[in-house]
C-alpha cells in the first residue's frame, strides 16, 4: 500500500490502491523513454540535506504510514489499551523499536537511569536492591525472541473482524534483547530456587502489573533486559528495565520491573486470574496458560497490501514463531486449505523467535484464498479456526493462534475472511 | 594418519636382537673374538631399538596430541555449523559478585504489599459495606457505575452470574473472581485510576466490602477485616484448571498434516465485519464492511469456480488530506508542554468537547471560574467552603493549588501529590485556560 500517492480514505476503503500503483506500473513500462531516465532530476542535480540534520534519525517521509495504530473502541482509554504493529510492511524479523506495539495498564511513564530500584525478596537469605549501574556490571546476554499479546487475534474468536493483518495480527514485535539472566539475580539473593518455588515480578508504573512465574521457568531462559536492538529501550517497552519471558504471553514480560519476590505460591493477581485466563465453552477456564503456541500469517499480500502489479511474479510473504521452540516448516495454500505447498525459510528458525517465510509463485489473475500453516520442532502443527473452536468454544478472549484466510480477488485486493 | 609406521618400529627393533643373539650362539668355537664386537653391537642395537622405542613413544604421544586438536577443530567447526557462531552463555558462577546492597526492612515494607491467596499479607484494619458504598462512589464509581455495574467500556465489576458459558461472558468480582485476595490487592495497589496507591487499608475493606455486597455476596450489615476475610467464599472458586493444552490439544495437533485433496470445496462464510481506514495523521476508523458474502467464488483443487467481473472503479477524491504545518510559537510551545503535563490529570479530569465529571470535575473553562461550581460534581466539604467564599480560579491559585494540592486546599478528596517544577505549573495554567466554558 503505497500512501506516496495520499489516496482518499473513501478511495482506499474501494482498494484505489491498486488502481493508483497501477498506474504507475503503466509509466514504467510505458514504450518511449523514462523522463525519470532522460531528464535532469532535482535530486541529480541539487545537494542533498547535510549530516546531523536529524540527529536521530526517523524513516523518510515517504514511509510514514507505517506506524502502530490503535482501535480506539476496543478499549476505553488510550491510557489503557493497545496497539498494533505494522506487520504488514515490515520484512525480515527484527522489529524496530519505534513502531513495536504498546500495551499499557496505566500508562507508559517516565523513569530515569538514576530513579530506577530493583528490589528482590521474600525467600532469599539476602534482599537485595540494585541500582540501574549495578545492572550492568553482571555477565549478560543477547537473545532475539518475539514478545506477543496472548489477545493477539482475539477479537477474531467471533468470526473475521478486522480488515488488516496489523489489526488481526499485529500484537507482537521481535526484538534482540541484552539482559542479565534472572537466575543470576536469584543465585545473587541466595534464593530458594526449588521447583515449587515461584518468582513474583512487578512493575514500577501506577497499575503495578504483577504475575507469578514458576521457578523452573524463571531459572531457564528468562532475561533482565535493558537493551533492545541494541539501544536502550523505548518508554513505551520498559525502560529503563523490563523483563523478557521468552515464548510466553506478553503480560508477563513486566515493563520497569522493579520487584522480584521468591514465593511459596503462585500469588494470583488480578492479570493471572480476572484476565489472560482462558474461558472454555462450558464455562470452567484454563489459568496459567503461559506459552504462545505456533502461529503463522501472511503479511503480503493481505488487506492492507494489496497486489498492485498484476499478473506474473509475485512474492508471498509471511511470519511464523512458537513459544515451545524453533519454527521447522509452514506451508501454504492458495485455495483455502485444500492444497498445500510447503514455504522457503527466509532464514533457519531461532527458537521463540520470528521466522520469515516466502512462496515465489507466478499469479494467473485469479482469485485465492491465501493460508499459512506453522508448525515447530515440538511437531505441533498450527490448527484451523475450526479445530479451536471445537477444544474451545468461542468465549475466549486469548491465545488465538488459528490458521488465517485471506481472500484476495481477481483485483489484487486481499480481504480478511473465514472459510468452510 | 602417521601414527601406524610409527607403532612398527619397537616391533624391527625387537627382531634385529633376536637375530644378532642367535648368530652368536651357532658359531662359539669359531669365532669368539667376534663375540666382543658382536656383544658390543648387540648392545649397539639394543640402544638403538630402546631409543626407537623412546622415539616411537614420543610421536605416539605426540599423534594423540594432534588428534586431540583436530577433534577439538573439528567440534568447534560442528558447533560454528549448527549455531552459527561460537556463542556460549554467560557464565555461571557459583559464588555471588556482590552487587547490590541489603534491602532495608522499610523497603520492603513499602514495595512488597501483595496478598497472597490464603490472606497472606493482609494488614491491620477493616471496612464495612456503608463506609464501602461512599468511598465507591468518591473513586470508583465515575468509571465502574454507583453499583459496580461499569461505565462505557471500563471493567464491570458485578453481576454476571451464570454467564460464563456464554458467548460474550460478563466476567465480574461476583461471576469470575476466584480468590478475594486478587480484588484487596489490586484495588490497594492499582486504585484508583491514576491515583494508585492512595487509598488507605481501612479504605480498602471498605471498598471491598462494598464490591461483595454490590455481587449480593454479603450482607449489608457486614465488615470485612484480617479476621473475616478467609470466610467470604468466593462463587467462581472452583472454576479453573491449570492449563491442560499439553493433553487436550497438543497431542491430537501434531501429527504429520494434510499436502493435498484435505477439503473437496471451501467456500467463504464470512467477510470481514470492519473494514479498518489507517488516515495519515495515525491511528484508525473501522467503517462496517458493506459486502455479503454472495457473488464470490468456491475453491476446489481445480480452482475458483469462476472469476468476479471487476468492481466499478472510484472515483477519486482530490489528494487534499496533506495538513497545513502550523507555525510553532512559544506560546503553542507552552501549550504543548501543558498537554503532556494534563496526562497526569486525565485519568481523573476531562478536558475539551464532550468533557464530562470523572473521579474529578471537567476542567472546561476552569479558568476564572468560582471554585467548586462544576455542575453535577459532588466536591469535598473543603471545596465547597471556598465555592461559599466565592473563590476564583485565578493562575496564582491554580498554581499554588497544583503544587501543593492537599496543604493548599486541606480536605481535598483530589489524590495527587502536586507539581514540583514551576515551568510544569506554567504550562498547565496556561494549558487549562486554552479551553473555555
Amino acid at each position: 500500500m503505497d500512501e506516496s500517492f495520499k489516496p482518499s480514505r473513501r478511495a482506499f476503503l474501494r482498494g484505489s490502491a491498486a488502481v493508483a500503483a497501477g498506474s504507475m506500473a503503466g509509466a514504467a513500462a510505458a514504450s518511449g523513454p523514462d523522463p525519470l531516465i532522460t531528464e535532469l532530476q532535482d535530486w541529480a542535480s541539487y545537494t542533498g540535506v547535510g549530516v546531523d540534520e536529524t540527529p536521530y534519525g526517523m524513516p523518510i517521509s515517504f514511509e510514514s504510514h507505517v506506524v502502530r495504530r490503535n482501535v480506539e473502541w476496543l478499549t476505553a482509554s488510550p491510557i489503557s489499551s493497545i496497539n498494533f504493529t505494522p506487520i504488514h510492511a515490515l520484512e525480515g524479523t527484527i522489529t524496530p523499536q519505534g513502531c513495536a506495539f504498546e500495551r499499557h495498564h496505566s500508562g507508559a511513564i517516565e523513569l530515569a537511569k538514576p530513579d530506577y530500584r530493583l528490589m528482590i525478596n521474600g525467600l532469599v537469605d539476602q534482599p537485595l536492591v540494585f541500582t540501574y549501574d549495578d545492572l550492568e556490571r553482571f555477565p549478560r546476554e543477547n537473545h532475539v525472541y518475539f514478545c506477543e499479546c496472548a489477545a493477539n487475534t482475539g477479537m477474531e474468536w467471533a468470526g473475521a473482524q478486522l480488515n488488516g493483518v496489523q489489526f488481526t495480527h499485529g500484537m507482537i514485535h521481535n526484538m534482540e534483547y541484552t539482559g542479565v539472566p534472572l537466575r543470576t539475580l536469584l543465585k545473587e539473593a541466595g534464593a530458594d530456587m526449588n521447583p515449587d518455588k515461584w518468582v513474583y515480578v512487578e512493575g514500577a508504573d501506577a497499575s503495578s502489573n504483577g504475575r507469578s512465574i514458576p521457578m523452573e521457568k524463571a531459572l531457564d531462559d528468562v532475561l533482565v533486559a535493558f537493551k533492545a536492538n541494541g539501544e536502550a529501550l523505548r518508554m513505551e517497552h520498559g525502560y529503563p528495565v523490563r523483563l523478557v519471558v521468552p515464548g510466553w504471553e506478553g503480560n508477563m514480560w513486566v515493563k520497569w520491573l522493579r520487584r522480584i519476590e521468591v514465593t511459596d505460591m503462585a500469588v494470583e493477581s488480578r492479570e493471572e486470574t480476572s484476565k489472560y485466563t482462558d474461558v472454555l465453552e462450558d464455562g470452567t477456564a484454563r489459568k496459567w496458560t503461559w506459552e504462545m503456541d505456533a502461529k503463522s500469517v501472511i503479511t503480503s499480500p493481505s488487506p492492507q497490501m494489496p497486489i498492485n502489479h498484476g499478473k506474473g511474479p509475485l512474492v508471498i510473504s509471511g511470519l511464523a514463531w512458537s513459544g515451545h521452540g524453533k519454527i521447522t516448516r509452514v506451508d501454504v495454500s492458495k485455495d483455502g486449505g485444500i492444497t498445500w505447498e510447503t514455504a522457503r525459510l527466509g532464514k533457519q528458525g531461532d527458537t521463540k523467535a520470528l521466522t520469515r517465510f516466502y512462496l515465489d509463485m507466478d499469479w494467473d489473475g485469479a482469485p485465492m484464498l491465501l493460508q499459512s500453516r506453522a508448525m515447530d520442532d515440538t511437531g505441533y502443527v498450527q490448527p484451523t479456526k475450526e479445530q479451536l473452536r471445537e477444544q474451545r468454544g468461542e468465549n475466549s478472549v486469548y491465545h488465538n493462534n488459528c490458521i488465517q484466510t485471506w481472500y484476495v480477488n481477481a483485483e489484487g485486493i486481499a480481504e480478511n475472511v473465514e472459510v468452510s | 594418519m602417521s601414527k601406524s609406521p610409527n607403532f612398527l618400529l619397537p616391533a624391527l627393533g625387537g627382531t634385529a636382537l633376536v637375530l644378532g643373539a642367535a648368530f652368536g650362539l651357532m658359531n662359539r668355537d669359531y669365532a669368539a673374538d667376534k663375540i666382543d664386537t658382536l656383544e658390543t653391537r648387540v648392545e649397539q642395537v639394543s640402544a638403538q631399538a630402546s631409543s626407537a622405542a623412546e622415539n616411537a613413544k614420543a610421536e605416539a604421544a605426540r599423534a594423540t596430541e594432534l588428534e586431540q586438536k583436530v577433534a577439538e577443530i573439528q567440534a568447534a567447526a560442528a558447533k560454528q555449523t549448527a549455531g552459527g557462531t561460537l556463542a556460549e552463555p554467560a557464565p555461571r558462577i557459583e559464588g555471588r559478585y556482590g552487587l547490590g546492597r541489603a534491602a532495608h526492612p522499610e523497603e520492603i515494607a513499602a514495595w512488597d504489599v501483595d496478598i497472597l491467596p490464603d490472606g497472606r499479607g493482609l494488614p491491620e484494619g477493616s471496612g464495612d459495606v456503608w463506609t464501602g458504598e461512599e468511598v465507591f462512589v468518591d473513586y470508583c464509581a465515575s468509571c465502574h457505575g454507583d453499583f459496580a455495574e461499569g461505565v462505557d467500556n471500563w471493567p464491570v465489576l458485578a453481576g454476571g452470574f451464570d454467564t460464563l458459558a456464554d458467548k460474550d461472558p460478563v466476567k465480574t468480582v461476583g461471576s469470575y473472581w476466584p480468590y478475594l485476595s486478587t480484588v484487596w490487592d489490586y484495588v490497594h495497589r492499582s486504585m484508583p485510576f491514576g491515583g494508585a496507591g492512595t487509598l488507605t487499608n481501612d479504605e480498602t475493606y471498605a471498598i471491598v466490602a462494598y464490591i461483595l455486597y454490590s455481587n449480593d455476596m454479603v450482607d449489608d450489615d457486614f465488615v470485612l477485616s484480617r479476621e473475616t476475610f478467609m470466610d467470604v467464599e468466593m462463587h467462581n472458586a472452583d472454576g479453573f484448571i491449570v492449563d491442560d493444552r499439553a493433553e487436550a490439544e497438543y497431542a491430537a495437533w501434531s501429527t504429520e498434516p494434510c499436502m493435498e485433496n484435505c477439503k473437496d470445496e471451501v467456500e467463504i462464510t464470512m467477510r470481514s465485519v470492519f473494514l479498518v481506514e489507517t488516515p495519515p495523521e495515525g491511528g484508525s476508523n473501522s467503517v462496517m464492511n458493506p459486502v455479503s458474502v454472495k457473488g464470490l467464488p468456491s475453491f476446489t483443487a481445480a480452482g475458483p469456480s469462476f472469476i468476479p467481473a471487476a468492481a466499478p472503479k472510484p472515483v477519486d477524491a482530490p489528494a487534499s488530506e496533506t495538513t497545513d504545518v502550523a507555525v510553532v510559537s512559544d506560546g503553542d510551545a507552552l501549550l504543548k508542554h501543558g498537554e503532556k503535563v494534563f496526562r497526569k490529570c486525565s485519568a481523573c479530569h476531562a478536558v475539551g468537547d464532550g468533557a464530562q465529571n470523572r473521579v474529578g470535575p471537567q476542567l472546561n473553562g476552569v479558568m476564572g471560574r468560582t471554585m467548586g461550581s462544576v455542575e453535577g460534581f459532588k466536591y469535598s466539604g473543603a471545596f465547597a467552603e471556598a465555592n461559599a467564599e466565592g473563590k476564583v480560579w485565578t493562575a496564582e491559585e491554580m498554581s499554588a493549588f497544583l503544587a501543593k494540592p492537599k496543604s493548599y486546599m486541606k480536605g481535598t478528596k483530589m489524590a495527587f501529590a502536586g507539581l514540583k517544577k514551576a515551568e510544569d505549573l506554567d504550562a498547565i495554567t496556561a494549558y487549562l485556560a486554552s479551553f473555555a466554558e
